[in-house]
């Protein structure tokens, strides 16, 4: 028992979610906003000091000027758009890729015959597979959501499934001694058990979720955050492109910070 | 035979046999045991004598090869909800609170927890008012003592204890050996104790079954002759001291000795 959570709980760290963002003190928090400021601060002077151009690297200044101006709008607009592809996908992937997990893992040999082809979805990049996706289907949203699912789908699969395959024969013996059916064993014991490793897989795949989101707007179709990033690169608008960066690394932070939150509610027992 | 047999604990011919690469094992063969009602009896012998296994068939756990295990008129081949069970190392569930570990068998059984019960219980190991703690913020003895709130709340007849004080320090096991005998005498619940310790088995148990290995067997049985309630400081008296070693002295010798005994032993 200890050995397996603490290879969880190991797993846990070096994703990072027992790390950071834990409950600073306020000097703690203090010193994160320096830093931060300085960075920032720093960036902007010595951009200016060395009068990089623009279409170079824009100066903070410039991209927060850019949440202010008429641009806006229609960044959001995409950014939404982007928003309901990861959504749609990332449900359709992650709630395939949990039921899998959860019904595969109890037959090994089943396990066994399935287990190449997830990890073959795991390694291949979808991002590859979207001009064959759009030829498919055409250049609205499904060739994207398709991505979304397929790439966020094995991710949560794999790492769901390391969590469903921990087997504590003596916590199943003590829900068994009680008289627990297959069924409540399952709800009882072992859901518990797999949740740490649930949070973390539907977290990664909620990140490679966006990335492929992104990355398939690019590949054409004109909407999209990731069709945004494409127009202001190729118009060298920096700043705007910019912007576009600052706003998917915020989704990306929130997605860490929710299953960060996530995982100390539900899975807080084993760290 | 006794007039009231109340509902005891009868095991007879017991066997189990695990097939392995390397063949077969017995874990067990042609255990005979009974279990009066209200009796405390421990099982000693030394590692892989097939103790658990004769434990966890008790319980329902295990599947006997041949053999049979009845409690009164009742076979068992199952999980049975008048026998309770302690585990090693208190087996909490980590996720859940003390008194959410409690409620665990109430909740698979379907019924509702039997609060005054479960209170009483809380206060009398000394955990009134840790309901809410999590198992990782108790020490050990603490974790055991909830534990053995788990296996009682149901009020079964028989409780079956595999090990369960095995991972705590000397001092914390005499104490909780102390309370098990304190909560034993009130309840007078059959009792079942699987143990490494010696010392514990005699301190505990009515009888002590000296059990030897491959295969599993019942090679003797020792009375313990002395009276209850038992205070620690029996553990350092002379007599106590001679029938520990008497006890070490025959699993250390047992093998040749063995068919004979097994069969008078166990019938005894």
């Amino acid at each position: 028992m200890s050995e397996t959570s603490q290879a969880g709980a190991r797993i846990m760290g070096a994703t990072g979610i027992a790390s950071g963002l834990g409950d600073q003190g306020a000097r703690e928090t203090a010193a994160i906003v320096a830093v931060a400021l300085l960075v920032i601060g720093g960036a902007e002077l010595l951009l200016r000091l060395f009068q990089v151009p623009q279409y170079i690297l824009p100066a903070p200044s410039a991209i927060a000027g850019v949440f202010v101006s008429h641009e806006i709008p229609t960044i959001l607009q995409h950014y939404a758009y982007t928003l309901v592809e990861l959504l749609a996908g990332y449900a359709i992937g992650a709630s395939i890729g949990l039921a899998l997990a959860a019904v595969i893992t109890q037959f090994p040999f089943v396990e066994k015959v399935i287990t190449p082809y997830i990890l073959l979805l795991v390694t291949t990049p979808m991002l590859a597979l979207v001009p064959l996706l759009i030829l498919n289907f055409g250049f609205g949203f499904t060739p994207r959501i398709i991505a979304v699912a397929l790439a966020s789908g094995p991710m949560v699969m794999i790492n769901a499934a390391t969590g469903f395959r921990r087997v504590d024969t003596m916590k199943i013996a003590l829900a068994r001694s009680c008289g627990a059916s297959t069924l409540q064993i399952f709800t009882k014991i072992r859901i518990p058990m797999a949740m740490p490793m649930v949070i973390v897989g539907l977290m990664i795949g909620a990140i490679f979720g966006m990335i492929t989101a992104v990355g398939a707007e690019m590949s054409g179709g004109g909407f999209g955050l990731g069709s945004r990033l494409t127009t202001y690169s190729s118009t060298l608008r920096m700043p705007e492109f910019f912007a576009c960066i600052v706003i998917l690394a915020v989704t990306g932070i929130t997605i860490y910070a929710f299953f960060f939150w996530l995982g100390k509610r539900l899975a807080g027992w084993e760290s | 035979m006794q007039q009231t047999m109340g509902k005891a604990l009868n095991v007879r011919g017991a066997t189990k046999t695990y097939r392995t690469q390397s063949g077969e094992v017995h874990a067990l063969k042609d255990v005979d045991l009974t279990v009066r009602q209200g009796e405390f009896i421990a099982v000693v012998g030394p590692s892989g004598c097939g103790k658990t296994t004769l434990l966890w068939s008790i319980a329902g756990l295990h599947r006997l090869t041949s053999g049979a295990i009845a409690l009164g008129e009742e076979w068992i081949t199952g999980p049975h909800p008048s026998i309770g069970m302690m585990f090693q190392e208190a087996n909490l569930l980590p996720w859940r609170t003390v008194r959410k570990n409690i409620d665990l068998p109430f909740e698979i059984r379907g019924h509702r927890p039997e609060e005054a019960r479960i209170q009483t219980l809380l206060q009398r190991v000394g955990l009134d008012g840790f309901g809410d703690k999590m198992p990782r913020e108790l020490s050990g003895g603490m974790q055991q003592r909830a534990s053995i709130v788990r296996a009682l709340a149901s009020d079964p007849s028989v409780l079956l204890m595999d090990e369960p004080f095995g991972a705590l320090d000397a001092f914390t096991r005499d104490e909780m050996n102390k309370l098990v005998e304190e909560i034993w005498l009130e309840a007078r619940k059959t009792v079942i104790l699987i143990t490494h310790s010696i010392a514990e088995a005699v301190f505990l148990a009515d009888k002590v079954y000296i059990m030897s290995a491959r295969p599993g067997r019942i090679a003797r049985v020792v009375d313990i002759p002395f009276p209850r309630p038992r205070s620690l400081d029996l553990m350092e008296t002379r007599e106590f001291f001679d029938l520990v070693n008497r006890i070490k002295h025959d699993i250390q010798h047992q093998p040749a000795a063995l068919p004979a005994m097994a069969r008078s032993g166990a019938t005894s």
